[in-house]
């Protein structure tokens, strides 16, 4: 089954092909933006974003599972992606990886049944400074411990 | 003398803003390059002030421009790399957070010194409030007249677009940055041809780190001779220097280049906490070597920190105490290269993954004696056998830790049998 982009999502494809001098270039922010309406990249998707790029779909693939942040499965409304670099180790980061595990029942690159929660565990996400940190969805958390963890939870809705 | 220069505005509210910014004096650069000066003054400037890379490789800025031809058929390209992915790195961030003209200050003047018309800024894929919020400052830029046709009149056109990465550590090699911005997987390209004659889209491309360029409109204004006092004569300026890890106040620090790496922790970053002593430093970055702690005595700039057999990297220091196990850090250090490795050279991709099992079952108390040599024998086989230097960035920090922490690695073996 072949998906169709809406007008509008095309449109946009468009004003991002617009800034380079190759169509395929513009693939890395279609991506992301097709991931931001569609919440992940199915085979169906890959093949739309390759028509509309004007590439073979394998080109896609090989993308689509290069970079860590585009995802081939859904993902929980809330994902959770707390880093496990040296930075944030020496500050004991494991502890919050380790916290949310025992809290949401989940291991790292699960999602909770209910569909809310993602976890990932993931490398230095440039917040060192604020060690140990994570991200929920976009926003940086940073000099976390248990308390802070449950309190960030509690506000998500 | 007044040391910060680069981060001297971020204590003011709202200078993302480019009525705050052109009320600090912003964009004085641009018109003094763009009315008063030739792209070659620009250049030439530049190149006196002996301004270094600060993403990591520390080539000097000017001469990597001039290697550029002044003279072709194809487009020519910036490529700013904010892909910030050296574990330890923060300092880019925050200027782009805080004070993003400055960073399109700095694009238009090195667009303008080289005559190229069309800039991307590729910023890793975690960053996205902070892309926005360049593509925000971007827009107003255009409504000023600073981006867009015929800038300030003079007939200078710059065309500059936000492109985001996707998570992955590698896009922040050049060449893999220009693979990924054509679309691509990230794997880095076989130098040469450099990136100066055959870059993106095939065309000549200069590649900058952020905080390179932010340091651009300073030049201009003040001159080499006012930038060369505030650094080293070899590798002029100010470093923001990243501190994190034991210290009681880890953060960014502004400081002349060729700042002791001692002074930096024990005077700037607060030191350690009551009754931890220091143990390792990593001076620039995850890949660069480890130093003990009595080898802390080295001033920050390129040269010395190269002489002493590290390297100044991006000037992220990550401090180490001694209740922290070596063993863990090596861990961190094994994981790392062998999740990031591209794939693409045998010694790295196969290298890598060796070294993280050796690691990995050493940490689980099942090394075997002969494993800290066999760590020294692996990443000696990887250097300097790779395309690009994520080979090396994975082998020489196992290297020294492997050297420098033979004895408490041998231990910990022993603990293990």
């Amino acid at each position: 089954m072949n998906r169709e982009f809406t007008a509008d999502l095309k449109k946009r494809i468009e004003e991002i092909t617009a800034r380079y001098p190759s169509r395929q270039a513009a693939l890395l922010p279609v991506l992301h933006l097709v991931q931001s309406e569609t919440g992940f990249l199915s085979a169906e998707e890959e093949r739309a974003v390759a028509s509309i790029l004007g590439l073979p779909p394998i080109k896609v693939r090989e993308v689509v599972t290069f970079y860590t942040m585009f995802t081939r499965k859904p993902l929980g409304r809330f994902h959770l992606q707390v880093c496990s670099n040296l930075s944030c180790s020496l500050a004991d980061g494991e502890r919050i990886l380790r916290h949310l595990q025992a809290k949401l029942g989940i291991g790292a690159g699960e999602t909770t049944p209910d569909g809310k929660y993602t976890l990932t565990e993931v490398e230095c996400l440039g917040a060192c400074e604020q060690a140990p940190c994570m991200m929920v969805n976009f926003d940086y958390h940073g000099n976390l411990d248990p308390e802070k963890v449950d309190r960030i939870l509690e506000e998500l809705k | 003398m007044e040391t910060k220069v680069l981060t001297k505005g971020f204590e003011l509210d709202h200078l993302f803003r480019i009525g705050v910014y052109l009320d600090q004096g912003g964009y004085r650069a641009v018109k003094k390059a763009l009315t008063e000066w030739k792209p070659e003054q620009v250049l030439d400037e530049v190149k006196k002030a002996n301004l270094r890379g600060r993403g990591g490789a520390g080539f000097p800025a000017g001469l990597k421009w001039s290697f550029v031809p002044q003279k072709t058929d194809k487009a020519k390209y910036l490529c700013v790399n904010a892909d910030e992915g050296e574990p330890g790195t923060f300092k880019d961030r925050y200027i782009m957070a805080h004070d993003p003209h400055l960073l399109i200050e700095g694009i238009i003047l090195a667009a303008y010194a080289v005559g190229i018309h069309t800039a991307y800024i590729y910023i890793r894929g975690e960053y996205e409030l902070i892309a926005r919020r360049l593509e925000g400052a971007i827009g107003d830029a255009y409504a000023k007249g600073y981006l867009g046709k015929n800038i300030l009149g003079v007939g200078f056109d710059l065309d500059l677009y936000v492109h985001r990465g996707a998570g992955a550590y590698i896009c922040g090699e050049e060449t893999g940055l220009l693979e990924s911005l054509e679309g691509k997987r990230g794997n880095p390209r076989l130098k040469p041809p450099f990136p100066a004659s055959v870059g993106l889209f095939q065309s000549p491309t200069v590649i900058n780190n952020v905080e390179t360029l932010a340091n651009v409109p300073f030049i201009v204004l003040n001159g080499a001779a006012w930038f060369l006092e505030r650094g080293s004569p070899k590798d002029g300026g100010t470093r923001i220097f990243g501190v994190s890890g034991a210290v009681n106040k880890p953060g960014i620090y502004e400081l002349p280049v060729g700042t002791s790496l001692r002074e930096i922790i024990f005077d700037h970053a607060g030191g350690l906490k009551p009754g931890r002593t220091l143990k390792a430093v990593i001076p620039g970055g995850m890949s660069s070597p480890v130093f003990k702690a009595d080898e802390v005595d080295v001033k920050m700039d390129c040269d010395c920190v190269a002489a002493a057999g590290s390297m100044l990297g991006s000037g992220a220091i990550i401090v180490i105490d001694d209740r922290t196990p070596i063993l863990d850090v090596l861990s961190k250090v094994a994981k790392f290269y062998a999740h990031e490795s591209c794939g693409q050279c045998t010694p790295c991709r196969l290298g890598t993954s060796w070294i993280h099992k050796i690691v990995k079952r050493m940490a689980a108390g099942k090394g075997r004696a002969d494993d800290v040599d066999g760590l020294i024998r692996l990443s000696a086989n990887i250097k300097g056998r790779t395309l690009c230097p994520l080979g090396d960035a994975a082998a020489l920090p196992v290297l020294a830790i492997a050297k420098k922490f033979k004895a408490e690695l041998q231990t910990a073996l022993k603990g293990s049998a």
